[in-house]
């Protein structure tokens, strides 16, 4: 009898194995390049390049003997640099008071006690983004006047359906289990919120972020159409002009706005991603 | 019953909205402290429903819930979980903590200072089996469906409850995991003696993890509860009968212990005796095998009326060998498996010297089988006629 219990008490060892961390010997090129995100260190490289090539490009423009308004358009200290500031501020309160939003809002919908309503806010978040970008930016510039702020507010009703639906899918995400578990443990409804289920859901939380916020930085470029100013100022300048130099200086300026703040909310979600998950 | 009992449902109910039928109906139910009570049933029967009444994960509709003769049926249900260990099948552990940290889980609610929270959890993984070393730092995703369920059961004896909650905890895990993660279970439970309720589907799980077993019938009726060995000698209904299905007798017999049964002596022939003296002891007994015993009084062959004619009185090569000696520690289930394997179909029982005490008939086994019987019964009757 003794005998038997023994065997049937070491043979399991090997099922009971923990599954082995270290990686295999040979690792492929995918996976190497997987495991150290060497995508998300070479972005800046790219992003570099651009802003180099849009500085030679800027610099060999004869800026001096180049039509009146041409030159005007493409003053750095008070016309560029400006818009772009001006371009940055917008998609970056757009996109915060879009968190502000949609967070707590899919937080609420994903109670049980508002769980009923959910589809009906998100038909209309839905409803928000299918609205024409124009006619969105008038209605609300009727509303608030014609500047920045109604800009942002517009530009708010575009974004946030993307972090609303991300905020409600990433806590509907969370395995019943862990939540149970929490609930059986005597956690409050509002630990296993802040304890459990956010931290868990932050990263589709922050992929939804990250939507909203590229949205946003090309949606500011049409910021200038209800006298919002931004990059869009100067890409409009370039049609107007027929002035192909104008089109580009604004237009890549825009791309390398939008491509850095895309390659931050990477970097955000690598880093606020909780570990364990 | 005894009026001390630490968990205690009075007429329990549960109906969901909008459903004819309880899903539990009045039930009452005593588990008394330092046992296990194991609540098993068919699917849906309700069982694990009823073991979340019983923390309040699920509301009931009606009756009174005690613990400690306190009436928990409407306090706050957080303070009271923070009180009852929960491990469920799923495991449910975070697995944006740490193992140390979801063993803390419930000890940081009740704001003990981090030096105890490090030494506790370094205790608990090392009570159920992990060395803390390895396993305090690491992230739920590292460890085997095993592992995981022993960090489970850690986390759930967290602030050391008195009463654990364990529904089908070890359901998901390989058969050899699982009896392991039984056996050490039980181990750890002889030292804590906590008050457990444990749901199961399995008869074989709660015959041998239950000090006492709930068979549960629709809605949580309570078909017959009682020790395993009772419920095994003496199902009260058909229903149990069938839930408790084919070889409940043989299964009864793990609850005997060979040293129990009155074994008489047995016919034997001493090393050194001549097979014609053992012969004669053969015949003059009546039976069909005759045991060698060595100078030490252990039993070494068995031999038949042939094979003595034939020895040269060596009692080596003729004849059976005594393989397996039993001890009275060992349950009559051991017992019978041996008889089984040996042709003289009975088996040795020695002392610590390996000096033979008795030998095990299949009649010592029918006659243990049949008291059990009628005591159970014996048992029953009594019950109805105090009633």
């Amino acid at each position: 009898m003794t005998q038997q219990t023994t065997s049937t008490l070491e043979r399991p060892s090997a099922t009971d194995q923990a599954p082995q961390a270290a990686a295999p010997p040979s690792e492929g090129f995918l996976a190497t390049w997987r495991r150290l995100s060497l995508g998300l260190w070479l972005a800046p490289v790219g992003i570099a390049a651009l802003i180099g090539l849009l500085y030679v490009y800027y610099q060999g423009l004869d800026l001096e003997n180049a039509v009146r308004q041409t030159g005007s358009a493409l003053r750095w200290d008070t016309k560029l640099w400006p818009q772009l500031v001006q371009h940055v501020q917008i998609s970056f309160w757009a996109t915060v008071i879009v968190i502000a939003i949609a967070v707590p809002l899919g937080i609420v919908l994903t109670r049980p006690a508002f769980r009923r309503v959910g589809p009906y806010i998100v038909a209309v978040a839905n409803s928000g983004q299918a609205l024409p970008a124009y006619g969105l930016l008038v209605l609300v510039a009727a509303g608030l006047g014609m500047n920045a702020r109604a800009a942002v507010w517009a530009f708010v009703v575009y974004a946030l359906l993307p972090v609303l639906r991300n905020t409600m899918v990433g806590l509907d995400n969370v395995d019943r289990a862990v939540i149970e578990a929490g609930r059986g443990m005597g956690m409050t409804r509002l630990q296993v919120l802040t304890r459990i289920e956010l931290p868990l859901a932050v990263p589709v939380i922050l992929a939804g972020v990250r939507v909203a916020m590229v949205l946003n930085i090309g949606m500011a470029t049409l910021a200038f159409l209800i006298g919002g100013g931004a990059l869009g100022v100067t890409i409009y300048s370039g049609i107007e002009l027929n002035q192909n130099s104008v089109l580009i200086v604004g237009a890549v300026l825009v791309a390398i706005v939008a491509l850095t703040f895309d390659w931050l909310g990477a970097v955000a979600e690598r880093y606020l991603r909780p570990r364990g998950v | 019953m005894s009026s001390e009992a630490k968990i205690r449902l009075e007429h329990v109910e549960k109906r969901y909205h909008g459903s004819s039928v309880p899903a539990v109906e009045d039930l009452s139910l005593e588990v008394h402290e330092g046992e296990i009570l194991v609540l098993v049933g068919p699917s849906g029967c309700g069982k694990s429903t009823t073991l979340r009444l019983i923390n309040r994960m699920i509301e009931p509709t009606g009756g009174r819930l005690f613990l400690d003769e306190e009436d928990v049926t409407t306090v706050d249900p957080d303070h009271l979980r923070r009180r009852i260990g929960y491990v469920i099948q799923q495991i449910g552990l975070f697995p944006h903590q740490t193992i140390a940290q979801n063993i803390t889980t419930v000890p940081r609610m009740l704001k003990w200072d981090k030096a105890r929270m490090a030494e506790r959890a370094d205790e608990l993984l090392h009570l159920t089996g992990l060395d803390p070393e390895v396993y305090r730092d690491r992230y739920p995703k590292e460890l085997s469906g095993g592992q995981a369920q022993r960090v489970g059961v850690a986390r759930a004896l967290g602030a050391d409850p008195e009463i654990m909650l364990m529904d089908e905890p070890f359901g998901a895990i390989d058969p050899i995991t699982r009896e392991r993660l039984q056996n050490e279970f039980l181990r750890l439970q002889a030292e804590l003696k906590k008050t457990i309720v444990f749901v199961t589907h399995d008869i074989d799980e709660a015959i041998k993890m239950g000090d006492r077993i709930a068979i549960l019938g629709e809605r949580s009726r309570i078909m017959q509860c009682d020790t395993p060995e009772r419920i095994l000698a003496f199902p009260v209904d058909e229903f149990v009968d069938d839930f408790i299905g084919a070889g409940s007798t043989i299964k009864g017999l793990n609850f005997e212990r060979v040293g129990d049964l009155r074994l008489g002596g047995y016919p034997s022939v001493r090393l050194g005796q001549t097979p014609a003296a053992g012969l004669e002891t053969l015949r003059a007994s009546g039976r069909d095998w005759l045991l060698v015993l060595d100078e030490e009084n252990r039993p070494v062959r068995w031999m038949r009326e042939d094979d003595l004619a034939r020895s040269t009185g060596s009692y080596v090569d003729e004849g059976e060998e005594v393989r397996v000696r039993l001890d009275a520690d060992d349950t009559l289930f051991h017992s019978l498996e041996h008889m089984l394997q040996s042709s003289a179909g009975m088996c040795c029982v020695v002392d610590k010297r390996g000096a033979l005490t008795g030998v095990v008939e299949m009649t010592h086994l029918r006659r243990a089988i049949r008291r059990a019987q009628v005591e159970a019964r014996r048992h029953y009757e009594d019950l109805e006629d105090s009633a």
